[in-house]
């Protein structure tokens, strides 16, 4: 089971109006440089509820998919976390 | 060339946006209902699960947790109902600019131009249907057809996530098996004078003599016999060439009766200043204004006046309905619900004559008036400012509905039959 977890993100808004997220600001105060972003596409995330821009980062070797969900930022976080 | 045109319903569409943002009530029975304690307490929509309940639209929450007593009833986000309606629309603009909405959670499009560039209809229905999941979360089911009516009875044939082609091919195997009811303008009373007739599926419609449907249920009948044959040729209207609005209005159901004109008043005042300021929006002015009232007993009464002149004036608008309502209610039983209505409407800016009694200065000031409590709503919200009257009663009259009654119902006939 998965939850929706909104995070702080640092991100680099381009001339043309793209927004790449560079890192995320976790919980627990730690922050996760995104190493690459392999695919940007629109799509929901059934496992924490919600839908918007998806990226699929890899951070520190695992693949993790950010939302960029109207103007809030969300991850799907597992339940322990 | 022959018509493409596809009917797209968005299954169980509120509960489907609640279940997507909560996933722990997915497996449950779902219902969205508004508040009860403010007297909206009816089911407005709910999940695949609750169906099985056999749970009605429209039916009273009360009614409806005794026959599911595990429902999970959730409050309406009519905000987030409209962000997805949009982000539908978006995909669908990816295809064809032909779209015409049909209220929040359906529309029809044509793509007769466009779709033998994805390798024909039904694969272009879905490649949407299989977009809409994967983007938004939710199911559509899509009725591809040559007509708008056969789309629509084909986005309800199969549910939910499904695509039905209606073809001239097939339609007489697949539409005309399909009971009367099922078609459109088919409501209650015209299916029970079919019945009387010994008509009771769409097929019996079709093959039924059209004048003798014209003398059983006047124009309308000429109209289903087109229907149920497939002759409906009716375009789908891009909706910024659907016909202006007709008429304005906004009704609430009170959170408790009223009980004297005073608490009548103010909330006609918060209607009118509501149906006013949409107005002035438009940029129309009224020449009727219409009150409806719905007592305790949930009787109603409905009635109208001319005005001389027309206005945009919120004072007017409020003081035509109060004396409305004071020439036609006695005030026996208490007040559950109360509408306000304007319709007959001329352009803002239509010169008037007025008569050497009406004081236009005074007109002139009130206008200056609205328009700044106008400007000032719209940039500060609508509870920023408000008449000092109001706050004698804020139980009842503390209510937007300008920004909250954004939904409006539509019909399918752009005008008179």
């Amino acid at each position: 089971m998965c939850k929706k977890v909104y995070v702080e993100v640092f991100a680099k808004f381009e001339k043309d109006g793209n927004i790449i997220p560079i890192s995320i600001l976790w919980q627990d105060g730690t922050i996760y440089k995104l190493d690459k972003i392999t695919n940007i596409c629109v799509a929901a995330s059934l496992k924490a509820g919600g839908s918007g821009i998806r990226y699929t980062c890899i951070i520190k070797g695992v693949q993790t998919y950010l939302f960029l969900e109207k103007d809030r930022w969300f991850v799907e976080a597992k339940e322990s976390e | 060339m022959e018509r493409i045109i596809f009917h797209i319903d968005c299954n169980k569409f509120y509960a489907s946006v609640e279940c997507l943002h909560r996933p722990e009530i997915r497996n449950k029975p779902v219902a969205v209902g508004g508040s009860e304690q403010s007297r909206h307490g009816i089911i407005l929509t709910k999940n695949e699960i609750a169906s099985k309940y056999d749970l009605k639209v429209g039916e009273p929450l009360w009614s409806a947790r005794k026959k599911c007593p595990n429902l999970v009833i959730i409050p309406p986000n009519f905000p987030l109902y409209m962000r997805f309606s949009k982000e539908v629309r978006r995909i669908l603009e990816d295809y064809t600019d032909i779209i015409e909405p049909f209220g929040i959670d359906e529309s029809w499009i044509d793509v007769s131009a466009v779709a033998h560039l994805y390798g024909g209809a039904e694969k272009l229905a879905n490649i949407i249907r299989e977009r809409v999941k994967q983007e938004l979360g939710i199911t559509v089911s899509i009725g591809v057809s040559f007509n708008k009516i056969f789309a629509k009875l084909g986005s309800d044939y199969k549910k939910p996530d499904a695509v039905t082609v209606i073809s001239k091919e097939n339609f007489k195997e697949v539409v005309w098996p399909l009971p009367a009811n099922d078609l459109l303008y088919i409501g209650p009373a015209t299916y029970h004078t079919l019945q009387k007739h010994y008509r009771y599926t769409i097929g019996d419609v079709a093959q039924t003599d059209c004048q003798t449907l014209q003398k059983w249920l006047g124009k309308i009948g000429i109209l289903l016999h087109s229907y149920a044959n497939g002759y409906d040729l009716t375009p789908v209207c891009k909706s910024e060439l659907m016909p202006n609005i007709k008429s304005i209005s906004n009704s609430t159901t009170l959170p408790r009766d009223l009980k004297n004109f005073d608490e009548v008043k103010a909330v006609v005042f918060v209607l009118a200043e509501s149906v006013g300021r949409r107005l002035r929006e438009q940029g129309f002015k009224c020449s009727v204004v219409k009150i409806y009232l719905r007592d305790k007993d949930l009787s109603t009464v409905s009635t109208q006046k001319k005005l001389k002149y027309p206005t945009d004036i919120t004072r007017e608008i409020s003081k035509t309905a109060c004396s409305l309502f004071l020439n036609n209610y006695k005030f026996d039983k208490p007040i559950r619900s109360l509408g306000v209505s304007v319709t007959d409407f001329c352009a803002v800016d239509c010169p008037l004559q007025y008569d050497f009694f009406v004081d236009a200065q005074k007109k002139a000031k009130l206008e200056t008036i609205d328009k700044t409590v106008d400007t000032l709503k719209k940039r500060y919200g609508n509870f920023a400012l408000q008449s000092a009257s109001l706050l004698k009663s804020v139980d009842i009259t503390h209510f937007n509905p300008h920004d909250d009654h954004t939904i409006h119902p539509v019909g399918v006939l752009k005008g008179k039959i």
